[in-house]
């Protein structure tokens, strides 16, 4: 049954593009019509293009935001007809109720004994989306044929149809442009609104200045521990350490590999190089963390109990060296571009005056490039801090305060993970944590990335 | 005249001394450089070489073969003939006995116990899905290819060390004998690990595939290109088109570049809140997952996109508008599929990203455990990277070369679409 109404889903869809192409046969053909007897402004087909516009504009319109708000709105319509059964639920007990009728009303199999309550509720659910498939369907055709129908009459000897199409294109150009606007605007909504929840729960100095983190709350009141402390500070020194280890592997390597290759290699080794670091910075970060997980913690171990140190199989050492390799590339091509921007005639007439290469590269190259590189480590300071999965997988769950780099510590985005993995409680300070670090990453990362690219979009300018 | 030329020399041979000195510098910053380059590749084949030898055997798996007699009073106890009671047989027993036929040194309830496990829990399942596609097999004996529990089959790839004792290790000796004798009957087979791409995920590393993963991952990429493409390619035009210098603009420009450096665990973040906390979708969706994709492929899009078009040179404009054409038609007709193949290229490095992404997945309950292939993308689905995440923490033995075998088959679907990012910029690119 439920893939019945999949099926007809996509056929009442492709009818409406059936349409959408006869209004556009509509319009061109009352175009030519006019067309035999007087001049018209533009080519017919842009009469078409208007009369099927007005029918499909607004009815993908409409069906976007009814994808996007049915099912939210039929859940409350089931929940306000059950309102007097459903009183003395608690939060949790009503999502599970949610869930429970949809999945009956879908056909899934579901857990647990069905109750009368649910099946009623199923059928309310099926009944409502009905009526909402029906409405849509009618509001779309109906909305739809009025704009044909208007839009149908506009077309005249005079009237201008290629003109109002590129207006609109424009529109949709500037509309399509909006929506980076509108992505931050999503994601200050969707951290900012949830922390601020949180620190009307947990004191902002707490949580930025507090020294212990850990978020597991009790269930019993009297338990030990059972307040559970949001302090952030382990949590960030962690993720410090680990990001200034990553860049200690990153910064040296990825410079000395981008002034080899542009300085020094010959073209052959340069054209194997390239795409090497290309498929290093290809591989994805999950896969890193395996790696990190898998091989290098092992052998670092071993290598500690070798030496005879003891190093935690979850070290921030081993960690960080995995995310400085995965940060190589990222390095190397940005000091590339920097380092080639350097005027040809500052490298000629360092080596006119009689010095050596490496001598023009570090007394004159790397100092004009300076900027440039600050701006590319900058870049690649926000990337350590922000990536997860290599953190998730080989780094440890407990924060611990240190800044020993064979000590296992935790990150910010550990914790936003684990956190938010696995059942929540909603409106527990626990997950709401979870968007309080979300929002101080952003911040951080926010401020890095817009201090790093203006550094280097400056030095771009001075040297063009 | 003497004394000119000895302090002339002198200073010659201090030069020639810093030379040496300068010249030694020189050498040693070359050799650093040099082996930075070589770290990177020495890490590069570590990488592949510790990923492929854990992953490769993945790729095949130990079956075993046996002849198992039908036996129609198991299969119908009560002797109704319906479809229903095929789901209840014992099908365990008929594949118990045709193996004591093969081993008949099993005595007591422990050795039979034991010898039950050899067989992988899925075992039974084939049999079940192969009679009930052909109801005549009942009542006659037949052969059939069976999966081994994974402890045996990573007995059979070598990785259980058989001097360790037997406390340590899932699979007792007394196992170990049962497999060697039929090995040596030549009953057991490597075959290639269909089961891999085939099957979903289970609890099982012998049954489970990454089929619904490679199908979820498929949605979700389809989405986000059909999403992110016309829009970025959109946007891009507009900024580079037809934007005014001015504040505006600025502001928009240093939105995208920051929104394409914001790590992808906040993009997760928004995917939980707004799709699917406020507008209600349902959890680890493709659907979700394609969208809050095409959120963080569209900055980097845009960034090709602007690049590929940047490269059209200005006289192409300028001999359309110079013929009469409007500017949309200038843009439309003649820059943009000039620069198609670049926006195209740039979009699919952008997809490749996306495909490797899985910080933003865990976020919206991608973790979820799904057996299911997903048929539509609002079923609750896996995804390639995830996978690779989940399989990475089980602690079967099993799971670990299943985990390299899901990176592998990742990697290979990452080098086909920058290769072919790689071949359409080859083809198509105009040197101007």
């Amino acid at each position: 049954m439920y893939w019945g109404i999949k099926k007809m889903m996509s056929i009442i869809a492709l009818s409406f593009l059936l349409i959408t192409f006869l209004n556009f046969r509509a319009g061109r053909s009352k175009a030519l019509k006019i067309r035999e007897n007087t001049t018209i402004h533009s080519l017919p087909e842009y009469y078409g293009y208007y009369t099927a516009f007005w029918f499909l504009i607004p009815v993908t319109l409409i069906g976007i935001s009814w994808l996007f708000f049915s099912e939210s709105l039929i859940t409350s319509f089931v929940l306000s007809n059950l309102q007097k059964e459903i009183v003395n639920f608690n939060e949790i007990q009503t999502l599970n109720f949610i869930n429970g009728f949809k999945n009956l009303s879908e056909g899934r199999n579901i857990t647990g004994e069905i109750s009368l309550l649910l099946k009623e509720a199923a059928s309310l659910y099926s009944y409502f989306s009905t009526v909402s498939n029906t409405l849509l369907i009618f509001a779309c055709l109906s909305i739809g044929l009025f704009g044909f129908y208007i839009s149908i009459n506009k077309v005249s000897s005079v009237f201008q149809a290629r003109n109002a199409i590129e207006k609109y294109i424009n529109y949709f150009f500037l509309a399509s442009t909006c929506i980076a606007i509108l992505a931050t605007a999503g994601i200050l909504f969707s951290v900012v609104f949830e922390a601020i929840r949180f620190f009307g729960l947990v004191d902002l100095d707490d949580f930025l200045f507090g020294l212990k983190w850990s978020p597991q709350m009790a269930i019993r009141e009297d338990q030990v521990g059972s307040s559970g402390a949001f302090g952030a500070i382990p949590l960030f020194v962690g993720t410090i350490l680990i990001s200034i280890i990553a860049l200690l592997v990153a910064v040296p390597i990825g410079l000395m590999n981008a002034i080899y290759l542009s300085e020094y290699s010959p073209s052959n080794v340069r054209a194997y190089a390239k795409p090497m670091l290309e498929i290093l910075a290809g591989i994805p970060t999950v896969v890193y963390g395996f790696f990190a997980a898998i091989t290098v913690a092992p052998f670092l171990r071993g290598l500690g109990e070798f030496v005879g140190l003891s190093i935690s199989s979850e070290s921030a050492l081993g960690v960080g060296l995995v995310m400085g390799i995965m940060i190589i590339p990222l390095v190397s091509s940005l000091s590339d571009d920097v380092i080639s921007a350097v005027p040809q005639s500052m490298r000629d007439g360092s080596l006119g005056l009689g010095a050596t290469k490496s001598e023009t590269i570090k007394k004159v190259i790397l100092p004009a490039a300076l900027p440039g590189i600050v701006g590319g480590v900058l870049l690649a300071a926000s990337r350590a801090i922000g990536e997860t999965m290599i953190v998730v997988m080989a780094a440890g769950l407990s924060a611990k305060l240190t800044i020993n780099p064979l000590d296992a510590v935790t990150t910010v985005t550990v914790q936003i993970v684990t956190l938010l993995v696995g059942d929540q409680e909603f409106d527990s300070p626990k997950t709401l944590a979870a968007f309080a670090l979300g929002l101080t990453l952003f911040v951080f990362t926010l401020v890095l990335n817009y201090f790093a690219l203006r550094i280097v979009k400056k030095y771009r300018e001075q040297y063009e | 005249m003497n004394n000119i030329n000895s302090s002339d020399l002198s200073v010659t041979k201090l030069i020639e001394k810093s030379l040496e000195k300068r010249n030694q510098k020189e050498r040693y910053f070359r050799i650093y450089g040099l082996s930075s380059l070589v770290i990177a590749v020495v890490f590069l084949l570590t990488f592949f070489a510790s990923i492929i030898s854990t992953g490769y055997q993945a790729f095949i798996k130990t079956d075993i073969e046996l002849e198992v007699f039908l036996d129609s009073e198991v299969i119908y106890p009560n002797g109704t003939k319906t479809a229903e009671d095929l789901f209840f047989v014992d099908y365990d027993s008929l594949i118990f006995t045709s193996l004591k036929e093969q081993l008949p040194e099993l005595k007591n309830r422990n050795e039979r116990r034991q010898a039950r496990l050899i067989l992988s829990s899925g075992a039974s399942y084939q049999i079940q899905n192969k009679i009930i596609k052909d109801k005549s097999l009942v009542g006659q004996t037949v052969s059939f290819i069976l999966p081994l529990d994974d402890e045996v089959d990573m007995y059979l790839k070598g990785y259980v060390d058989t001097e360790s004792s037997e406390n340590s290790r899932k699979i007792t000796d007394f196992q170990i004998a049962l497999v060697e004798n039929l090995n040596k009957k030549g009953l057991i087979h490597k075959n290639f690990n269909t089961t891999l791409f085939v099957s979903g995920d289970s609890r099982e590393p012998e049954l489970a595939g990454i089929l619904g993963a490679l199908v979820g991952s498929f949605m979700m990429l389809s989405i986000t290109f059909i999403i992110s493409f016309p829009l970025a390619v959109s946007a891009a035009i507009y900024l580079e088109e037809f934007a005014k210098k001015n504040m505006w603009t600025d502001f928009l420009e240093v939105n995208i570049n920051n929104l394409a450096a914001v790590p992808s665990i906040i993009y997760g973040l928004l995917g939980l809140a707004i799709f699917i906390n406020f507008f209600g979708f349902p959890r680890s969706a493709p659907i979700v997952g394609g969208l809050v994709l095409s959120l963080m492929t569209f900055p980097v899009v845009i960034i090709a996109s602007r690049a590929a078009l940047k490269s059209v040179p200005p006289s192409i404009r300028d001999a359309a508008l110079g013929l009469g054409a409007s500017k949309i038609q200038t843009t439309l007709h003649h820059v943009v599929p000039l620069a198609l193949p670049g926006m195209l290229t740039g979009s699919i490095v952008g997809m490749a990203r996306a495909l490797g992404e899985s910080a933003p997945l865990i976020m919206i309950g991608m973790v979820a455990f799904v057996v299911d292939i997903p048929t539509s993308i609002t079923e609750p689905s896996a995804a390639l990277p995830v996978q690779v995440f989940l399989w990475s923490d089980a602690p079967e033995r099993g799971f670990a070369e299943k985990t390299s075998a899901a990176i592998l088959v990742l990697l290979v679907f990452l080098v086909l679409m920058n290769s072919l990012a790689i071949w359409l910029r080859n083809k198509f690119q105009i040197k101007w």
